[in-house]
């Protein structure tokens, strides 16, 4: 973000006279050759009938309305009930639907792959930025990078350290690389000391660099979370 | 037939390869919008399973149908042949999303 606004701060002085506050420069400045394309091409559908201005914005709305926490109900569902878990990764887009997300507007199968004690999944798209927005919403900038695109397939590892990961070799790490019409959602092992939290809980320890594989959950600690200590007394 | 032809002529009907079968994809050079990165064109890997019949992309998009369907896969390739130079375990792999015209049986050694 070179928006000055993003990084500008605000806490050690007060907008009086004389102080210029940056403008955020407007959206319409870049407009790109792709961008005008895009104007040209949905004016014309919508003019011919083809597609209305309000389907557009619902589709607009609903890929915009989309966060990891999707993907984090999904994986937490899958740790606490088996049945859902082999029917997730069976036919990733059947079981979401059957947890009530709307899949259909994303024409794609959805294809979920399990981390284990042996095997550490990545996930990439080296084409272009094939990912699992049903589930995660928009991807961040750095998975639709040049970099990441190219050096996930043919130095996953050294790109997990740069992550803050090391796999060890015993452990497998198997690259996928979304080229067509499957899109990948990682499901992380369950974090150790975690046995005791519902599935909302766990919802909230899942984190989107460990639903794409740049990342795996740390053990859960509840004093640390700063949360409500658990009874381990037998019940 | 050029392997070009073979491309835009090859009409499945149903998965020609198994789960476990060895393959290897074309080496060809094809312009257009194609979904198998060059890097794994070449190169002999295992189908780790037969994900369904869907248009064909490279033919959706320029306006055309994307008919006959074609059959994708999952096709694992061990990273020490992909990357001769790969750093990592040998048991590394890359999963690939390939459709069937791209594919023939590997020849076994």
């Amino acid at each position: 973000m070179n928006d000055p606004h993003d990084t500008h701060d605000h806490g050690d002085h007060t907008h009086g006279a004389g102080h210029r506050h940056p403008f955020q420069p407007d959206h319409d400045d870049m407009l790109t050759y792709p961008r005008k394309l895009e104007m040209a091409v949905r004016e014309l559908l919508i003019e011919k009938g083809i597609i209305t201005a309000d389907e557009v914005r619902k589709v607009v709305e609903d890929i915009e309305s989309r966060t990891p926490e999707g993907g984090a109900r999904v994986v937490a569902r899958a740790w606490t009930d088996p049945k859902f878990k082999q029917a997730l990764l069976e036919d990733g887009t059947e079981a979401c639907v059957s947890m009530g997300f709307e899949m259909a507007l994303y024409d794609v199968k959805l294809t979920v792959v399990e981390n284990t004690p042996q095997v550490h999944n990545l996930i990439v798209c080296t084409l272009c930025s094939c990912y699992p927005r049903m589930l995660l919403g928009l991807p961040p900038a750095w998975y639709k990078s040049r970099a990441y695109r190219s050096r996930a397939v043919n130095e996953p590892r050294a790109v997990l350290r740069e992550f803050g990961l090391e796999v060890p070799d015993a452990v497998t790490v198997r690259v996928h690389d979304s080229t067509a019409d499957l899109r990948y959602l990682v499901l992380p092992m369950r974090p150790a000391g975690s046995e005791d939290l519902s599935e909302e809980e766990l919802t909230a320890l899942v984190t989107r660099d460990s639903m794409i594989g740049t990342a795996v959950l740390q053990p859960f600690k509840a004093e640390k979370e700063g949360r409500k200590g658990r009874s381990t007394d037998a019940r | 037939m050029s392997a070009a032809a073979a491309i835009r002529t090859a009409m499945p009907e149903a998965p020609a390869f198994k789960q476990g079968q060895s393959v290897r994809v074309l080496k060809v050079d094809a312009p257009g919008h194609i979904r198998t990165p060059r890097y794994i064109r070449g190169k002999n890997g295992v189908i780790e399973r037969f994900v369904g019949f869907f248009k064909n992309p490279e033919e959706l998009a320029y306006g055309r149908s994307g008919l006959p369907m074609r059959a994708l896969y999952r096709v694992r390739f061990v990273q020490s042949h992909v990357w001769p130079d790969y750093r990592g375990a040998a048991a590394d792999t890359i999963d690939i999303d390939l459709y069937e015209h791209w594919l023939q049986p590997a020849k076994t050694a």
